[in-house]
């Protein structure tokens, strides 16, 4: 801007000479100003008391879990399955392979979905009220409590099949994915520049093929951290699984059975009265945060280090 | 948006047809290579039509599928929970009656649970949260600001049986030896306090589920600060206002409306949490006349009773009680969804 819009103004000592300079009102004023300041300073403390008091849950918590769950953790957790009752030793070999199996099953149909569902919000139906409509509900679908899925995919895959199984886990779990991924991809998908798509379009290339081999690969990383966090969220559910998969004390891998997985084996042994279990939940624990942490952290690092501002 | 590149792509197909019909239909009727079809219509560089409108037809078929899933889960709960609809009418919420040996079934103690923990915790969260959002869009040093929202994000993926475990094993006995009596000593006089203390109940539950909450209300509502314009800010600092003076005026005021839909979308996943409230609010189906008493929440009696309900009057009723939590959520979720963009929409354009 050329001109300065203060100038506008009436020059600051029209004010001052406006008011009557008494002693008094001068110490009002001055007081006012204390009050004001002292005031700002009360609440930036309180500010950075409240983002302290925030932080040391995590810190308690992150610290406690790695402290019980490294002293608890062996080898054994890792190749052996659940020893009976008393007995010491086991480990959750059979749960971590059927969370894996669960999220594969997951991930599977869940983020194919999600993705078309973000194409055809930013690619195809973009201002139109139909998009419009589907991006609030992915919304809403967000926020709806994963033990009502649970119930869902119960009512409809476990009643009929009349036994819990891998596959009704896996679809509960591809629900909750859908909505994530549908919202991130129609976000990256945003951030590509048109003239991308213009010059695709230019060389004649069909709009199909612009948006697989253009658009969507232009925005991959962006998709792809969409995907890990989606994932990293679900890997954590409990609620979900707990009359789908239902978990399972042996080894299993098929898909039309209970099956094992390490968030429902971390639920049983935390509420369970013994200790040897106790110890086997904070191991558990410490693993499935280890995971995610992991997970998410380097998609951050994925997602910072620009591959996407680089192409844009 | 769309209309000059789809105007911009169109132009070339219908000014050179030749090259269009020689491509595609020869390619896509007729393979003559060994190829498999999806192979060959992969590679094929088909401008036909039937390509696009396949592809469009199926993203938005997938786009449809959330529309689906949505009617889908209201379909089969309502379906499911016709025994109970059909038997306790909208009496069902207003009873507090729950002894699956009679078949006698009401929600009322587990929506007053529900309704009680989740007021607690925002009440405990939301000052919090705001205080940490505040601090991250206009106080904190730029160094620190990465990290710290990076920890709060972290607290966010904590998964939440974690949580459970973290609140059973530490929470329960700090709050059965040391933060019980002393409120019970000194907040006593409130008769909140009353009763025995096991360590598991309401306030437990409630503290747990701030902690859970903190990170999305003040990662939204820091989201939403960032979108009011910086003018508004230079507007009220040029004008003489301290610095809070200027967060009150130029910042919350002017996101006043977006602060209250991240509180409720705090709220709506409040209401849905399950894993960590079931582990400390005690399950007991009464209404909880202190905050040291066991309760129960909607979503923790599915939890703990879904798998082992016998008969189909107690399978319907649970089912119900989630009928009842998924319209629940779609409500306020839907609000808060509308609050937030009404904010957030259209907003970074006006913020440079």
């Amino acid at each position: 801007m050329a001109t300065n819009p203060f100038h506008t103004l009436p020059p600051p000592q029209d004010f001052a000479a406006g008011a009557s300079p008494t002693q008094q009102t001068s110490r009002r004023v001055r007081l006012n100003r204390v009050r004001r300041h002292l005031w700002n300073h009360v609440v930036t403390g309180l500010a950075v008391l409240s983002t302290v008091i925030v932080i040391a849950p995590l810190v308690a918590i992150l610290g406690y879990l790695i402290y019980k769950g490294a002293s608890s953790l062996n080898l054994a957790f890792f190749t052996h399955i659940p020893a009976p009752v008393g007995e010491p030793g086991g480990g959750m070999a059979n749960a971590i392979v059927g969370s894996g199996l669960v999220l594969g099953i997951a991930s599977l149909m869940g983020i194919p979905v999600g993705i078309a569902a973000g194409v055809y919000l930013a690619e195809f139906g973009r201002g139109s009220w139909l998009a419009s409509a589907v991006r609030f509900t992915a919304d809403v679908l967000n926020g709806v409590p994963s033990i009502v899925m649970g119930i869902a995919i119960y009512s409809l895959i476990v009643m009929r099949q009349k036994h819990f199984s891998a596959l009704a886990g896996g679809v509960a779990l591809a629900i909750m994915m859908v909505p994530t991924i549908t919202r991130t991809t129609e976000e990256m998908l945003a951030t590509v520049p048109h003239a991308i798509r213009e010059a695709a379009y230019g060389l004649g290339v069909p709009r199909w093929r612009t948006v697989l081999s253009v658009t969507l690969k232009t925005a991959s990383p962006g998709i792809i951290t969409g995907c890990m966090l989606a994932f990293a969220r679900v890997a954590g559910e409990t609620a979900p699984l707990l009359f789908t998969a239902f978990g399972n004390e042996f080894w299993s891998l098929r898909l039309n059975e209970p099956i094992a997985a390490l968030p429902l084996q971390i639920y049983v042994y935390a509420i369970s009265p013994y200790d040897e279990w106790h110890r086997l939940a904070w191991a558990g624990s410490l693993v499935l945060i280890v995971l995610i942490m992991v997970s998410v952290t380097l998609v951050r690092i994925y997602a910072n280090r620009g591959v996407l501002k680089g192409a844009s | 948006m769309s209309s000059p590149i789809i105007s911009i792509a169109q132009k070339p197909r219908q000014t050179d047809p030749s090259g269009g019909s020689q491509g595609s239909p020869a390619q896509l009727d007729a393979p003559e290579a060994p190829k498999s079809p999806v192979r060959q219509f992969l590679m094929s560089r088909s401008s036909g039509k039937a390509a696009d409108t396949t592809f469009s037809a199926i993203m938005l078929m997938c786009a449809l599928s959330i529309f689906a899933i949505v009617l889908f889960i209201l379909y089969i709960l309502i379906a499911r929970s016709k025994l109970s609809i059909s038997q306790f009418g909208f009496k069902f919420f207003t009873r507090s009656a729950w002894d699956p040996v009679s078949g006698d079934f009401g929600a009322f103690p587990f929506i007053y649970g529900t309704l009680a923990t989740s007021l607690l915790a925002l009440l405990m969260a939301v000052p919090l949260a705001l205080g940490v959002a505040v601090f991250l869009t206009e106080l904190c040093p730029q160094k620190l600001r990465a990290p710290i929202s990076f920890v709060t994000e972290l607290l966010a993926a904590i998964p939440s049986v974690v949580y459970g475990l973290w609140a059973v094993f530490v929470l329960v006995p700090l709050m059965r030896d040391q933060l019980g009596p002393f409120l019970q000593k000194y907040l006593g006089w409130t008769q909140l306090f009353n009763g025995y203390n096991f360590g598991v109940g309401l306030l437990t539950a409630s503290i747990i589920l701030a902690i859970m909450i903190l990170p999305i209300i003040s990662s939204i509502a820091r989201d939403i600060m960032l979108a009011v314009p910086i003018s508004q800010r230079e507007g009220v600092l040029a004008l003489g206002a301290t610095r809070w003076e200027m967060i009150r005026m130029g910042v919350l005021r002017n996101a006043r409306i977006g602060i209250v839909g991240a509180i409720i979308l705090g709220l709506g996943r409040a209401l849905g949490e399950t894993m960590a409230v079931t582990m400390v609010i005690g399950n007991h189906p009464e209404i909880p006349k202190s905050l040291f008493s066991p309760g129960y929440t909607l979503a923790s009696v599915i939890a703990n009773e879904f798998s082992e309900a016998t008969g189909d009057v107690y399978l319907s009723s649970l089912i119900e009680i989630g009928l009842a939590l998924f319209l629940v959520t779609i409500v306020v979720n839907a609000i808060a969804r509308a609050l937030v963009w009404a904010v957030t929409r259209g907003a970074p354009a006006r913020a440079h």
